[in-house]
């Protein structure tokens, strides 16, 4: 089995996050990928605020907790500290996914790369994998450190998704973006996470160039955290990431399906 | 567990030194052997590939090392001087020699690195400079070169470090600095990395991040070596100069790593010069009890590199203990981490109560107060001496320790206080 061509019959854990987003798109209106910090709020509720955000997302971020979180804002820090002092662990995490029925909506672990290289790469693909992971997001793992992984998920079919931002540089920029699996993270920001978004203008240039580099669907992040966002980057992406917010969310312990519903553009 | 290949054979190993002596690390990736890489949010891909173009170019041209060497000489005051030990090397029973950093402005080795990048952020245009600090000597060399230089400069620290490095954090204000106490995670100097990149992360075109030791992604180490790199030349020719030969040994301490990277770098390829790295060894083997990572550590990823790391079974970074603020870090540079594992330094470390010990002794034999930092060293010199009495002994006193005095008051002054508080009637 390799990561570009399947057996008949069998999807690929990659081309399940492509179809899904594709799907939900298929309207016209932005899929949505959901992230949360695993664990967060609550170590015992994890896997009933999982399905929650899965009932309503089209795919799942699952946050893996890690000490040192430098590309994210105070949100997700607060998280994952809390969630770090509560015990969540990688193993943890794919024990607890390990322990329900598969969910229908595709799910992927973002994860600083420290953690990952300590379960170890080739253990955590075939772990990953049988738990119904379909990929990975590791925001410390720039392309050109990212051969390692690649070769652990690919056998499994397990998508890396790539990130790209405003200030990749043109070429960089059709590198990357081609390579990615799953999606295209197009940040739509320079800063850390859960900061306030850009300027619209730069930003839809931006998205242009990276939908025509890639070859699976792009999903913009950072910052979005109400519809009038999501309605502005309708027609310039397949689907848009809220990470920052819905961590708010939970924390103030709302339910997460009638926030996430109220994002999503009518339908025209 | 690892995925990334070591290596552990006698001639890899020689072939590992080859390339370093040859220049050829860091390769085109960044890498000394298995170590280095640049491990970034993409976000700051572009400002490191900027970077790393401008160091190149920059650190190679004839009219800036001019400019440099200039600063240095007049500010800075370089070249800091060796001093014979006379009453330690009839002590310890060896020829001891002290490279003076101590003796270069704003107190410590950090100044050459700090007025190098301060320098080179000029060059490249940059409109602001971002730098993180532990001890708070990073922090005042900054500010102190940036106030030189003309940029201004915004100092992360973490909340614990500020408390017991206050006279440092006067200092900075004085130099211009804006300082940000930092109150996340550890809130020693890996949190105010954090935070510095986080900052550099949402500007990273016009800010300039000054990074202080030789750790982070690639070309931070390579950065950091090359500028403090003037200490193990001139300590080279002034041991040729002075003590007639090439020491036996040189011993640095080492928390990232950049004054005994800086230290050895000239004697590598000097066969019969033995090295030793002494890490912080803070009140023990245990996890959390030290900041010793070569010696207690495991290989991952933290702050864009490769290397030895402090960490649990679960790779979460561990916090740290040091009597040093300046080596309390649970990282270490990455071509330490090769030299390590090629045996071309041997690293060990010290616990708090020998530093002290070397403090006071330091004091009471050569009238010098070296850092606790640098005590580390100190103690790592004494040890090996008693194990080979008579050698010629190079030690790096990498700053002094006056920024210390809070902490020695509450240590090595604590019993004379109380026993003159008895005293009185």
């Amino acid at each position: 089995m390799t990561a570009t061509s399947s057996p008949a019959g069998t999807v690929l854990p990659h081309e399940r996050i492509v179809s899904a987003l594709r799907d939900a798109a298929k309207h016209g209106q932005p899929a949505l990928v959901a992230f949360l910090t695993a664990g967060f709020p609550s170590r015992e509720r994890f896997r009933e605020h999982l399905a929650a955000v899965a009932s309503e997302a089209d795919v799942v971020e699952i946050g893996v907790p890690f000490s040192d979180p430098m590309a994210d804002g105070v949100t997700i820090q607060r998280s994952s500290e809390q969630a770090l002092r509560a015990g969540v662990t990688l193993s943890w995490i794919l024990e607890q996914l390990g322990s329900q029925p598969p969910l229908a909506t595709p799910l992927l672990l973002m994860s600083y790369m420290n953690p990952l290289l300590a379960f170890g790469l080739t253990a955590l693909a075939k772990h990953a994998v049988r738990v119904g992971v379909c990929g990975f997001i590791v925001p410390d793992l720039p392309f050109d450190e990212s051969e390692y992984l690649r070769v652990a998920l690919s056998p499994h079919g397990l998508a890396l998704v790539q990130m790209v931002t405003p200030v990749t540089p043109p070429e960089r920029l059709a590198r990357v973006a081609g390579a990615s699996q799953g999606f295209v993270y197009a940040v739509t920001m320079t800063g850390t996470t859960g900061n306030k978004a850009a300027a619209p203008k730069e930003i839809a240039d931006y998205l242009v160039r990276v939908r025509a580099a890639a070859s699976v669907p792009v999903c913009a992040g950072f910052g979005i955290r109400a519809r009038e966002q999501v309605e502005a980057l309708r027609g310039m992406v397949d689907g848009v990431i809220v990470g920052s917010a819905l961590v708010e969310v939970l924390e103030r312990g709302e339910s997460p399906q009638p926030w996430l519903a109220a994002l999503r553009p009518p339908r025209r | 567990m690892m995925q990334i290949e070591q290596i552990d054979t006698v001639p890899e190993h020689e072939r590992a030194l080859a390339d370093l002596l040859a220049g050829r690390y860091p390769d085109e990736r960044g890498r000394y052997g298995a170590f280095g890489g640049r491990y970034v949010p993409e976000t700051l891909i572009p400002a490191h590939e900027r970077l790393e173009r401008g160091a190149r170019r920059w650190l190679a041209d004839a009219e800036f090392q001019s400019e440099l060497d200039q600063q240095l000489r007049d500010w800075v005051g370089r070249p800091t001087p060796i001093s014979p030990a006379p009453h330690l090397s009839k002590r310890w029973g060896a020829q001891v020699w002290l490279k003076r950093e101590d003796l270069a402005h704003t107190g410590a080795h950090k100044i050459n690195n700090a007025l190098g990048q301060a320098l080179l952020a000029r060059r490249l245009g940059a409109r602001r400079v971002v730098a993180e600090t532990g001890a708070g000597q990073h922090g005042v060399a900054s500010a102190a070169a940036c106030a030189r230089v003309g940029l201004p400069c915004t100092v992360y620290m973490g909340e614990v470090d500020m408390a017991r490095q206050a006279p440092n954090v006067g200092r900075m204000k004085l130099l211009g600095a804006t300082v940000v106490a930092v109150a996340s995670g550890d809130r020693t100097l890996r949190a105010a990395i954090d935070e510095a990149l986080r900052d550099w992360v949402s500007d990273p075109t016009s800010s300039y991040y000054l990074l202080g030791s030789a750790v982070g992604a690639h070309p931070y180490p390579y950065i950091v070596r090359e500028l403090q790199a003037i200490i193990g030349r001139e300590a080279r020719a002034q041991m040729l100069e002075h003590a007639g030969a090439l020491p036996d040994l040189v011993v640095a301490c080492v928390g990232g790593g950049s004054n005994a990277i800086g230290l050895f770098h000239a004697f590598l390829g000097d066969r019969s010069v033995a090295m030793l790295g002494v890490e912080a060894g803070g009140r023990g083997a245990g996890l959390g009890d030290n900041a010793a990572t070569l010696v207690y550590g495991h290989p991952g990823v933290l702050h864009g590199s490769y290397s030895m790391l402090l960490q649990d079974r679960h790779g979460q970074i561990q916090e740290t203990h040091s009597i040093s603020a300046g080596l309390d870090y649970p990282g270490v540079g990455p071509e330490h981490a090769l030299l390590a594992s090629i045996g071309r330094v041997r690293y060990e470390a010290a616990s708090d109560d020998e530093a002290l010990a070397a403090v006071k002794e330091c004091c009471e034999c050569e009238g010098i107060l070296p850092a606790i930092e640098s005590a580390h060293a100190l103690a790592g010199a004494r040890r090996w001496a008693a194990s080979h009495p008579g050698t010629r002994i190079l030690v790096g006193v990498s700053g002094r320790g006056d920024k210390d005095m809070l902490t020695l008051t509450q240590s090595l002054l604590a019993p004379l206080a109380s026993a003159l508080k008895e005293a009185q009637p």
